[in-house]
């Protein structure tokens, strides 16, 4: 039960984007066409969820043990770059389509403030659901976490991204074109995303 | 005097926020409030003139393809350093930014000026740079601060003029989309007025 109420509560209710602001360059940078929105959305998916496994474990056994927390930022950025690297070069060899599909996205995803966003929260923040104390995740819970997060990030993007590809064919003011009328349409998605705040 | 545009630009033709679009994360997530937008401005602004300072020294010494990796390390080194500090001297501030103190490290803002301008330019104008580009940062999340605090909850840093609730949705993640794309009209309608 706990893990489907993490997994509905990172989609919809805390939004990555939409709600806790994390990922909004990319968000605002590829999604002119819904193309590039999905193949950005999987690059994030993969990598976060892969990011968030190897940061925890680096946390747990290394540097809890050892009372090294405060290394934490500067560790869990060298992984992520480092690891963003070797997915590169791995997919390179195994997958030449699905690098392909994902190539151009990936060097971008090193400074994704999501992906370095969700490895901090899953392990410093307590969450609590369904009346339970608030815990730590443990490590099952921080990969479903992920994997709803960024599922959350992907769905928030190919959505505006359907959007924008409509508002590019309409007649907006001068002083409104570009980001400025694609902010207020994020705004107006945010405020749609409230709704669901209610269910968890 | 000559020196002096390398802070004034930071200001307006170079304006983080408005101009450049950098850094929307922590613009958009704590500008809860004008206090918020401000501590926020003044910590990032402590890390891109020490990173700022540091890169353009070290740029000269760093093979190119390992620039990127070299930067990121400095910015995190100095990341660390003012989370320490505000633990130690002002924790309720860290408790509020929470999470995005340590997301200064990805901010692209100040990679944006070690790859931009630091590794290129002396000590001195790199300090300056970081100075006036830490000083529009504030100065915009400032702004977006005030406007959402006095929309939301009728306030400006904490002083309370108007009685009752203000709009909630603006202290809220809308809010904070709505006010910085109406903000952004605004700007842009000065640039073209200019």
């Amino acid at each position: 039960m706990e893990y489907f109420l993490i997994f509905v509560s990172a989609i919809f209710v805390n939004n990555i984007l939409l709600a806790q602001f994390l990922g909004i360059c990319p968000f605002l940078g590829v999604s002119n066409k819904l193309s590039t929105a999905t193949g950005m959305s999987g690059a994030v998916c993969f990598v976060i969820t892969l990011a968030t496994v190897v940061t925890y474990l680096l946390n747990h056994y290394l540097l809890v043990p050892f009372g090294l927390e405060f290394l934490q930022t500067i560790s869990f950025i060298l992984v992520i770059a480092a690891l963003v690297q070797m997915v590169e070069i791995v997919l390179k060899k195994i997958s030449p389509s699905l690098y392909q599909a994902l190539g151009i996205f990936l060097p971008l995803i090193t400074t994704n403030c999501a992906v370095l966003g969700v490895a901090i929260t899953v392990v410093t923040k307590e969450f609590a659901f369904g009346g339970a104390a608030p815990h730590m995740l443990n490590l099952g819970q921080a990969v479903v976490y992920a994997i709803a997060t960024s599922l959350g990030y992907g769905l928030a993007m190919c959505l505006f991204a359907g959007l924008r590809e409509h508002l590019a064919g309409n007649d907006v003011p001068k002083a409104f074109k570009g980001l400025p009328i694609a902010l207020i349409t994020v705004g107006i998605m945010a405020m749609a995303f409230l709704g669901f705040s209610g269910i968890v | 005097m000559s020196k002096l545009h390398f802070i004034t630009d930071g200001f307006v033709k170079n304006n983080p926020t408005f101009v450049l679009v950098l850094g929307m994360c922590p613009t958009l997530a704590t500008t809860t409030s004008a206090m918020n937008g401000l501590e926020m401005g003044l910590a990032t602004m402590f890390v891109l003139i020490l990173s700022n300072i540091v890169i353009s020294l070290v740029a000269p010494m760093v093979p190119d393809k390992v620039r990127i990796p070299v930067y990121i390390t400095v910015i995190a080194t100095f990341v660390t350093v003012l989370q320490l500090l505000m633990q130690a001297f002002t924790p309720a501030v860290y408790e509020t930014l929470g999470l995005f103190i340590p997301l200064i490290v990805v901010n692209c803002i100040v990679l944006g000026r070690a790859e931009g301008f630091a590794n290129k330019h002396s000590v001195g104008e790199s300090a300056l740079d970081g100075i006036g580009v830490g000083l529009g940062f504030t100065l915009s999340l400032t702004v977006i601060g005030i406007v959402r605090e006095i929309l939301g909850s009728g306030a400006v840093f904490g002083w309370k003029f108007i009685q009752g609730d203000g709009i909630l949705a603006f202290v809220m993640a809308p809010g904070a989309f709505l006010v910085l794309g109406y903000l952004m009209v605004l700007f842009n309608k000065y640039l073209a007025k200019k």
